[in-house]
């Protein structure tokens, strides 16, 4: 059996997306990811939204907002707030691990 | 098929209410978010609440699965007795299959195929969805970030055939390995996830890259880690000497007077990139040991002649 050799973006902050790859990506309307720009959640270059251009982790975070709102039913702002909190974590548990290697 | 106590799973007594009910499931639904938990089997405890909320938040489902009995435990062989929801009338709990997770076979038994009445959205004319996005985990050496490399993964995913049954579906992909691909990112691969129904385009696929664990390096982000063994010597006097990278052993200057610990960067030889990661060398002076009769003199000439003493900042 032979398969053929698949190539995907990595989603990186090299990866650039516009709001329409976005939209698709997500499943959702640009409504819904203008909001998520509003709060802060999503920080596209460029100065409206056609000219908007989203990180690979753009994507992630977007992924992450719709599965919060979703499964925990929690506003906007309260997905902004758990993403910063989630973002914390991580930069703390690897100067955790860091640190617990060292020993 | 295995039993599901859905109030067990929901950690409810049997005479919950439904506040108590939705309240608890708010909690372990928190808890056990894949997003957010740290649990390593949170996926499949959230699934499992999920179902089990599905069941005993909908009145209609919570009647029916009480009509089971009590006496039912975890795990015990379960088949649903013949007929066992006539007289019930059901109203459709909202249990749709197109954005429902893969549910229990048991769940399935009870409540999938056509359960009462319920309006049914299934592989119907003038239902149309995109597929789901898949997610899965690829493992890597280390060195495969160095090079690149060619992945044959392998994936089983739920589908619907043709008449509406779920199907596990086994399918391997050979995929494309970037150079420089760092631990936790994500590669999409657009258009490989679940296919569409009704005309709608597949879901997109997600390999989330991880290494393996690395006998010698550390890894974080593009950086290594490396703890070298020197001899006492080697770090006293300094020198050149030979460590390991990924891509080759290469020569490393010693500083006269390394401690232990002491950081030395290899810089640009770590993980490719723009900007390439750096590799730390963290010496760690490593005693010859003293089981020779040179060896003992040896260190015993050291003890008469340095005048060492370790703990001379302690006061002692």
């Amino acid at each position: 059996m032979t398969t053929e050799l698949l190539s995907g973006i990595v989603l990186d902050e090299q990866t650039e997306l516009t709001l329409g790859e976005l939209c698709r990506a997500c499943c959702r309307h640009a409504e819904w990811i203008e909001q998520l720009v509003d709060e802060g959640i999503l920080e596209p270059a460029g100065h409206n939204p056609a000219q908007w251009r989203f990180s690979g982790t753009s994507l992630q975070k977007a992924h992450i907002a719709m599965r919060l709102q979703r499964d925990l039913d929690i506003n906007l702002a309260g997905v902004a707030l758990a993403l910063d909190l989630m973002d914390e974590i991580e930069s703390l548990q690897a100067v955790l691990s860091r640190l617990q290697s060292r020993d | 098929m295995d039993f599901k106590d859905y109030y067990k799973i929901m950690g409810v007594k049997r005479d919950a209410t439904q506040d108590e009910i939705k309240r608890s499931y708010r909690k372990l639904a928190r808890k056990f978010h894949p997003d957010v938990s740290k649990h390593s089997d949170a996926e499949a405890r959230f699934k499992e609440v999920g179902e089990a909320y599905e069941v005993l938040k909908d009145p209609e489902k919570r009647a029916a699965y009480d009509q089971l009995g009590a006496n039912w435990k975890t795990g015990q062989d379960f088949r649903p007795p013949p007929d066992w929801d006539a007289g019930f009338e059901f109203s459709g709990g909202g249990y749709t299959r197109a954005d429902s997770p893969a549910y229990s076979d048991f769940f399935e038994s009870l409540f999938g195929h056509g359960f009462g009445s319920a309006p049914h959205t299934g592989a119907q004319g003038g239902f149309r969805a995109r597929g789901e996005d898949h997610h899965a985990k690829v493992l890597i050496d280390l060195e495969d970030a160095y090079h690149g490399a060619e992945k044959t993964i392998t994936l089983r995913s739920p589908e619907l055939d043709a008449g509406g049954h779920v199907i596990t579906r086994e399918h391997s992909l050979s995929v494309k390995i970037p150079k420089g691909i760092r631990q936790g990112q994500k590669i999409r691969l657009s258009g490989q996830g679940a296919a569409g129904f009704g005309g709608g385009g597949a879901g997109d696929l997600y390999l989330e890259i991880e290494f393996k664990p690395h006998a010698l390096y550390r890894v974080e982000g593009r950086d290594l880690y490396l703890d070298l063994p020197v001899a006492p010597w080697e770090a006293a006097l300094g020198g050149t000497i030979k460590t390991p990278t990924p891509a080759g052993p290469v020569d490393l200057k010693i500083p006269a007077n390394s401690s232990s610990g002491r950081k030395l960067r290899l810089k640009g030889r770590g993980i490719p990139g723009n900007p390439p990661g750096d590799i730390y060398v963290v010496p760690q002076i490593t005693l010859p040991s003293a089981d020779s009769d040179q060896a003992r003199d040896l260190y015993r000439k050291m003890e008469r002649e340095l005048a060492f003493n370790p703990r001379s900042k302690m006061g002692v």
